[in-house]
């Protein structure tokens, strides 16, 4: 396959950045997206021009590390997947494919397609866990938990957190990322102590950080984990209870 | 031999680790304070070591090369985790998984340490479920367990296709939780490049931030290391890209000996290599191989589609060769056997490097949702990268490099050769001798970092509070130079071909000669075609682009020299070890069926190698291997 790239290059350091035209020809429809980006960079080592820097390491789709808007989609077109298990075989040939950074206020470019996304991070260490020291914990089958729960909260525990429903937002909102921990812990009876305390937390935070939701949904369109909307109406619930708690005291 | 002292605690086997701990000297609490551990990694060994470091009270700094702690490569792990809680009322036991574990590693593991590992196996899933690790469950809402390759019981824990992910999130916030409390320093986008060692002690490392490129000098009270695995000096692996040994080889060089080199896992079930343009390989969980058979066409040179080929001119090869164990033998048989018919001329698919991994006996059996509920994901996934359907048509894999059982060695306590300098999980040497079972990594990543280290390293720490350094002392300044000319060196180079181009000329020799079948002959050439390759590395790599920015390049062009130096120590340790064990296959040492030749009398020992300078003849150090225990006998699949 031949195809035409507009790449935004954005030096380290620097604010603005530009889209530079790359053509990546004789791709295998095999390759994945990444590694037809690899193949680019190796022919730009070649000519001595600074490879694209892009993040990546699993290329499995779990390590949540790699991710640009591929023709304005986050993760490109296939829906449900992360870049580094999209395959040159859904594009056609002569195809202009434009790939961009995520675009947020919250994640500021570090460097071409690289952003910091350590503001997610931010979130968890507010409330996105269950307190529990090694060595304190009861017999694993003490408490059973239903099997439904357990799917349940195991759905919404798959975000790779990747940053893809941030990066689709127009509000560059966080709530699908925060909504998928506050089910994930919340839904478990192990979570229950915490509940409410955690999702104020990490609620708060999140506000410091992003943008505000007004469901448009793009998140769970793009989310490679196909993480449901229906866990940031479990969210929202969550908080309002959390609320009329402190108000009754 | 003294300096290779295993330190293992007197008395029965059962009893050995509550000896230690009830025998270890203590941090009192209000001092804990006042010590500062450096921990490399956060993967399992490295993650559950700093969070739970942390709730003791010690003052932690975590380092990562990765954006956040989550992305470690623990966190692509599939399968499971295997526990001896005996759940299923099927005869298991913490003695069961033990000598399970002893008789998978072919007798070349550590006996008390795999003990140990085998009791605390109980413990880690009641921590995991504790912090909400949403394993699977029966309809009763009591945990579930599944079998795993190599054993006859059901003592895998799993969560649908993500278990390692499931686990890394469980110690991943474990860990946040301890970076808002403040008692942990996370360094995110941070590459440990050097370890500092002064009078003999490990008491800091030296990094280079990624984003701004400084190189900047740590001290601490010890230094851990969980740094994973080095599968990926073969360049094409089931790891992730940025996987790479300089860590542990770093502390090597600096005099840490490095145990068993050359065991090396090539796992059977991997979906096959498609171009010269790939990157990775990508494991299929071995969770597969319970319901799916595995097949090639009885005839070399079949090339009808596995459909049109009738059930009495397929050979199901392992239901063959191990009747007792089927599909489920271990993963060095299974990987050995796939070559094998590969290399009569009977696999499938491009260039006649693949067998059929087939579903269509459990469809008919179980029904499509079942198996759809239980490797939906990576019948996806497997559908993602090859185009095929797997409910239709079968798999097709082929072994790949995945995890590697030599590392730092390690004695009981997980010290190193190096007092303070610690080694957790993949990154030591300890627990899978020559051949690791499936399910048992995540287990003894969580072992040695939750409950393991936490425990010895008291008793180091303990006697070194009028030992503390900083980062004035000379030897920081003289690593910190070493570093930053090293740094300059791979930049200057001006060469005109690119780090992954010489990563892949490196990977290709060892594989042909250092992977799944070793010859002396094979291994003489291939040592001296990595001295020649690594020379050629330095004069003619091009890394372009500044050290202070990020710099993807730079980053790889290190690690893959310290990929070069390691390969070779692989080849000399892989040429001196003349038998064949688990999935160390000298084609010299084989019986007449094909399996592999053990010689007990002359290598019943762990071989540690000193660094003694680049190119240089490494220096052998032996731990003799007892096995009071279990009773060595020629490992039986059948």
């Amino acid at each position: 396959m031949n195809l035409t790239l507009h790449i935004w290059r954005q030096k380290a350091g620097e604010s603005g950045g530009r889209f530079v035209e790359y053509a990546a020809t004789n791709i295998s429809p095999d390759a994945s997206f990444l590694e037809m980006l690899d193949i680019v960079n190796e022919q730009l080592i070649e000519k001595g021009e600074d490879p694209i820097h892009f993040e990546h390491d699993c290329r499995e789709g779990i390590c949540g590390s790699c991710g640009m808007m591929i023709n304005g989609i986050a993760h490109g077109p296939l829906g449900g997947t992360a870049t580094c298990q999209l395959h040159m075989r859904h594009f056609e040939e002569g195809d202009v494919i434009r790939v961009e950074p995520w675009r947020a206020r919250a994640f500021p470019v570090i460097k071409d397609l690289i952003v910091d996304r350590s503001a997610l991070d931010a979130i968890i260490q507010a409330g996105g866990f269950i307190t529990v020291n090694t060595g304190s914990a009861p017999e694993a089958n003490t408490i059973p938990i239903p099997k439904a729960i357990q799917e349940r909260a195991m759905d919404a525990a798959e975000c790779i957190e990747c940053g893809a429903c941030v990066a689709q937002c127009p509000n560059g909102a966080a709530q699908l990322f925060t909504a998928a921990k506050v089910s994930h812990l919340g839904l478990l009876p192990q979570g229950q102590p915490e509940r409410y305390n955690r999702v104020v937390r990490m609620v708060e935070v999140m506000e410091e950080h992003f943008g505000s939701c007004t469901m448009f949904g793009e998140c769970e369109a793009v989310c490679p984990k196909s993480i449901s909307l229906d866990f940031i109406a479990r969210m929202n619930r969550d908080y309002i209870v959390a609320r009329l708690k402190k108000l009754a005291g | 031999m003294s300096e290779l002292e295993a330190k293992i605690p007197p008395g029965p086997i059962e009893n050995k680790w509550d000896y230690a701990k009830s025998h270890y000297k203590l941090v009192n609490p209000t001092n804990k304070r006042k010590y500062d551990i450096i921990v490399v990694g956060a993967g399992l060994a490295g993650a559950s070591a700093a969070a739970s470091f942390g709730e003791l009270g010690y003052n932690v700094k975590c380092f990562v090369f990765h954006d956040s702690p989550r992305r470690a490569h623990s966190i692509a792990a599939q399968g499971g985790i295997n526990a001896a809680k005996n759940y299923q009322n099927d005869g298991d036991s913490i003695y069961r998984l033990f000598y399970d574990t002893v008789k998978g590693g072919d007798y070349r593991s550590r006996e008390a340490n795999v003990y140990r590992l085998a009791e605390l196996s109980v413990d880690i899933i009641d921590q995991a479920v504790a912090q909400g690790v949403p394993f699977a469950r029966e309809y009763g809402g009591l945990l579930e367990n599944r079998s795993f390759g190599g054993v006859q019981v059901s003592r895998t824990f799993y969560a649908r296709g993500q278990t390692g992910q499931q686990l890394l999130l469980g110690a991943f916030q474990a860990l946040e939780r301890q970076i808002n409390l403040g008692r942990v320093q996370m360094f995110p986008r941070h590459d440990m490049l050097e370890l500092v060692v002064v009078d003999g002690q490990a008491k800091g490392i030296i990094t280079r931030n990624m984003v701004t490129g400084a190189i900047e000098a740590h001290a601490g009270d010890a230094v851990v290391l969980g740094t994973g695995g080095y599968a990926n000096v073969f360049y094409l692996s089931t790891n992730a890209k940025a996987s790479n040994c300089t860590a542990i080889w770093r502390a090597h060089r600096r005099g840490a000996y490095f145990g068993n080199p050359c065991f090396t896992q090539i796992h059977p079930t991997c979906i096959p290599q498609i171009g010269d343009f790939q990157s990775k390989l990508t494991l299929m969980s071995e969770s597969l191989r319970n319901d799916g058979r595995i097949w090639v066409p009885k005839q070399k040179g079949d090339k009808r589609p596995p459909q049109e080929i009738p059930e009495s001119e397929r050979d199901y090869y392992l239901e063959r060769k191990y009747p007792s164990f089927g599909n489920l033998a271990p993963r060095d048989i299974a990987s050995r056997a796939a070559k094998e018919v590969c290399d009569e001329g009977r696999g499938v698919g491009p260039g006649g490097r693949g067998v059929y991994l087939d579903f269509a006996d459990a469809i008919k059996r179980l029904g499509r949702a079942t198996i759809e509920e239980r490797y939906g994901n990576l019948f996806e996934m497997y559908h993602d990268i090859t185009a095929e359907d797997p409910y239709s048509v079968p798999m097709r894999i082929y072994p790949a490099p995945h995890y590697t059982m030599g590392g730092l060695w390690v004695d009981y306590n997980l010290m190193a050769t190096i007092p303070g300098l610690y080694v957790t999980g993949e990154a030591n040497f300890s627990d899978h001798g020559a051949n690791r079972l499936g399910a048992s990594a995540l287990m003894q990543g969580l072992a040695d970092g939750y409950f393991v280290v936490p425990a010895t390293i008291a008793d180091y720490l303990a006697g070194q509070m009028s030992k503390k350094v900083s980062t004035d002392r000379a030897e920081f300044k003289q690593a910190t130079t070493e570093t930053v000319d090293r740094v300059n060196r791979l930049l200057s180079a001006k060469g005109t071909r690119s780090v992954d181009a010489f990563h892949k000329e490196l990977g290709n020799i060892m594989w042909e000669k250092c992977g799944m079948a070793r010859s002396a002959e094979g291994l003489k050439s291939a040592r001296q075609e990595v001295r020649e390759l690594r020379e050629r590395y330095w004069r003619e790599v091009r890394v372009l682009g500044a050290n202070e920015e990020p710099n993807q390049s730079l980053e790889k062009a290190g690690r893959v020299a310290d990929f070069f130096e390691l390969a070779e120590l692989m080849c000399i340790d892989a040429l001196h070890r003349e038998e064949s064990c688990g999935g160390h296959f000298r084609v010299e040492y084989q019986t007449p069926e094909g399996e592999a030749l053990r010689n007990d009398e002359k290598f019943l020992y762990v071989a540690a190698w000193e660094f003694t300078g680049v190119g240089n003849e490494p220096r052998l150090h032996k731990e003799p291997l007892v096995y009071d225990e279990v009773k060595l006998a020629t490992r039986s699949y059948k």
